[in-house]
């Protein structure tokens, strides 16, 4: 084992006992919060039945023990919380009662469409905002630069929710070129063969257009000026004046010399895509109707969904440990300069 | 000349060689002192063209012929007179005129104030008061009781028997005790909504509340960040891994959902809707302070290394001193520009809340809950008065502060590139 990868074994292993604890931390808070929501999903599921007489009070709190939420005080909240976090150490994250499955199979199940989205979203996005960052900044105080600086900052400006109103309002009320809501056709059924499935994904591509228009076109702005800022910085570092001492091409100069330096800041976003790539967009979701991970886990915390709502909490929260640990040891692999720290 | 000017825009020697030319020359002409202050400012690091150009702008004005006046007189009193350079341009001058250099800082300023204005003077004079006295303005809950007669056409067309088509147009007069989804019109300028409140007005009274949550949450965070990131980057060591380990549990929790949880929790607490608005503060702050405190901390454990800081510890100052009085002021250059910048992430936080239905609730406006009526189909395409302005107001404020944060960066701090 060389002595750097030596280092770094114990760097990451130093990490993941902190990400332990910080982990911990997190799931009580969450917790806590979570158990106080006043929408009781027992509650909310025999309301009607409670009503109409069918059952009694004594049944439903019977319910509740059931669930492992009947008891409100501080003491059923700590032994709910070790209760949830023995069955975590044994790999289990409990039984959603909205889904009526296990977290973790709907979580798994439900991850890859909200992951599609924000994979495409994210690979559009990278490949538009680098080229305008860098033009901007080869160009700064430009025309160019300052349009390109407003239409994207407009972008990060625009809410989500808002946004996807316009966009739905025109490109599906008024011209009618794509579905507005859900992944595939309600009326629409596809045989089980090759060319049944193949129309399904194309449908299914047609429904996602809006969403990744609107996910890419919010999040282009700070990737954009994040790379805009690099450049600049890299443009004004001495090798680069080198670089043009001695007489090479300006086109050269940037896409050889400087570019490569740009994408060395780049690698810390790491830390921010983990999650978003694969925790799906609440919003986004919600707004276009998508059952995406996003939109799920909107439900089940609006029924008080106990379980399905820790999960996902926790497993937004263990991709972000991963990814923040994932960008720090990147940047020392991609720059030699960066020094692991204590 | 022209062959000095290119020279002088190449080699950075020849720039400081022109600087103390000029230092001598200029102290008479009022208004240069400040280029020139501003160019010893910023001739340690890499000048960009733009400085270059207006320095030989000067020069050749001083080169004409109101140099040659009182040369000789200036010459003695040179070294007074630098001082003075300084003095006149106090810092905060220095980063006023480098900020209003930039048009975009312009623009966010002005369109801030136009919001301050607009939600905050604008209610004064658009209100049910002055309905009565000028015939225009609404409060915020009002709602337009003046009946309303509409007439909806229904056209059948069917054939008789003996084969000729009839239309028919059946007119059906609904009235209505309510003024409710009304157009643009002279009375409600933005139309009204779907409980016949005012739209125009409501957008004044969602800006309030925006606003104001954006600036005191902002406060708060900072407060915050900057006693627990102080203390962790001041003492160091073991604190300084407890609170960095609490940082780290804050920063680990999505923000959205927690925020969602935390204010279904306030429902259980039947807090009153006016009330409503400052938990929404006290919640956006308990979730938001952490990257403050990474900030400061990150600052002031490189500050704590200079020299200036072991001067204070030779001098005996109490800690408290060292910190509040020479730490942080250090570190207000970034903290202002975060402020800023955090603001419209908070306003767009808040508004997404009441968006969900989980922020300020009906009957009090917000410009989130405004949008939300455009979950109905019917308001999204036909009474598009009723939430499109609240989300220009969005954007407009996110906007704002936006750009104004950029330009206090750029103004600040041209060192922090990030």
């Amino acid at each position: 084992m060389t002595p750097f990868w030596g280092i770094m074994f114990k760097y990451i292993l130093k990490r993941i006992l902190i990400s332990i604890v910080v982990l911990l931390g997190v799931s009580i808070i969450i917790y806590t919060l979570v158990r106080m929501m006043p929408n009781d999903y027992v509650d909310i599921k025999f309301a009607s039945q409670l009503q109409s007489g069918s059952i009694t009070q004594a049944d439903v709190d019977a319910f509740k023990e059931l669930y492992g939420i009947g008891d409100k005080s501080f003491k059923g909240i700590v032994s709910g919380y070790f209760n949830w976090l023995g069955n975590l150490c044994k790999g289990n994250l409990g039984l959603s009662f909205k889904y009526e499955k296990s977290v973790a199979s709907v979580i798994s199940e439900n991850m890859w469409v909200s992951f599609a989205i924000a994979l495409i979203a994210t690979i559009l996005q990278f490949l538009i905002a680098i080229p305008l960052g860098v033009s901007s900044a080869t160009h700064q105080y430009s025309a160019r630069d300052y349009i390109v600086t407003v239409l994207t900052m407009i972008g990060i400006s625009l809410p989500t929710y808002f946004f996807g109103a316009i966009v739905i309002k025109i490109f599906s009320v008024d011209l009618g070129w794509f579905p507005s809501n859900g992944l595939i056709d309600a009326s629409a059924t596809y045989p089980n063969t090759f060319a049944g499935f193949m129309s399904k994904l194309g449908d299914m591509a047609h429904h996602l257009v809006l969403p990744i228009f609107v996910s890419v076109l919010l999040s282009i702005g700070g990737l954009m000026r994040y790379t805009r800022t690099n450049t600049l910085e890299v443009l004004n570092a001495d090798y680069i004046r080198t670089a043009r001492a001695k007489g090479l091409s300006e086109r050269k100069v940037i896409y050889t010399h400087a570019f490569r330096n740009t994408m060395i800041p780049l690698v810390t976003l790491l830390a921010g895509i983990l999650p978003s790539l694969f925790g799906g967009m609440m919003i986004t979701e919600q707004v276009f109707g998508i059952d995406g991970i996003g939109r799920l886990a909107y439900n089940a915390l609006k029924d008080g969904d106990i379980p399905f709502v820790m999960g996902y909490n926790m497993f937004l929260a263990v991709l972000t440990v991963i990814g923040t640990l994932f960008s720090d040891i990147m940047y020392s692999v991609v720059d030699p300069r960066v020094k692991l720290g204590k | 000349m022209e062959e000095k000017k290119a020279t002088k825009k190449k080699s950075p020697t020849s720039k400081v060689k022109m600087n103390v030319v000029e230092k001598k020359k200029e102290v008479k002409v009022v208004e240069e002192k400040e280029y020139n202050a501003e160019i010893i400012e910023t001739n340690e690091k890499p000048t960009s063209f733009e400085n270059v150009n207006e320095v030989s702008n000067i020069e050749s004005t001083d080169d004409s012929d109101v140099t040659n006046l009182k040369k000789e007189n200036e010459e003695t009193s040179t070294n007074e007179e630098e001082k003075e350079t300084y003095k006149e341009m106090s810092p905060i001058r220095l980063i006023l005129r480098r900020f209003f250099r930039s048009k975009l800082s312009i623009v966010g300023l002005v369109i801030i104030v136009f919001l301050f204005v607009f939600s905050f003077l604008g209610p004064t004079m658009y209100n049910s008061k002055t309905r009565e006295q000028f015939g225009f303005g609404w409060d915020e809950t009002e709602v337009d009781r003046s009946p309303v007669v509409e007439i909806v056409e229904n056209p059948y067309t069917y054939t008789d028997p003996e084969g000729v088509e009839i239309e028919v147009i059946q007119q059906v007069e609904i009235h209505k005790s309510i003024n409710d989804k009304a157009a643009p019109s002279w009375i409600h300028p933005l139309g009204t909504d779907d409980k016949g409140m005012d739209v125009f007005a409501r957008l004044m009274y969602g800006g309030r509340i925006s606003l104001m949550i954006g600036f005191i949450v902002v406060i708060l965070e900072t407060v915050l960040g900057v006693i627990i990131g102080g203390i962790s980057g001041y003492f160091g060591k073991w604190v300084d891994q407890v609170i960095m380990r609490i940082v780290d549990i804050f920063n680990c929790i999505p923000t959205l959902p927690i925020l969602l949880i935390a204010s279904a929790v306030l429902d259980s607490w039947n807090v009153p809707g006016s009330m409503r608005i400052y938990y929404l503060m006290i919640i956006i702050t308990i979730f938001g302070w952490s990257g403050t405190a990474r900030m400061v901390r990150g600052q002031i454990l490189s500050l704590r290394e200079q020299e200036y800081m072991t001067a204070t510890e030779v001098m005996g100052l109490p800690t408290w001193r060292k910190i509040f009085k020479h730490l942080i002021p250090n570190v207000m250059p970034q903290l202002i520009v975060s402020m800023t910048l955090g603001l419209g992430s908070v306003i767009l936080y808040e508004s997404t809340l009441s968006y969900l239905g989980l922020g300020v609730q009906v009957p009090y406006a917000a410009w989130g809950t405004m949008i939300a009526t455009s979950n109905d189909p019917v308001v999204l395409s036909y009474h598009m008065n009723m939430w499109l302005p609240a989300g220009f107001m969005i954007v407009l404020a996110v906007l704002g502060f936006n750009f104004v944060g950029d330009g206090l960066r750029d103004a600040m701090d041209p060192k922090a590139k990030k």
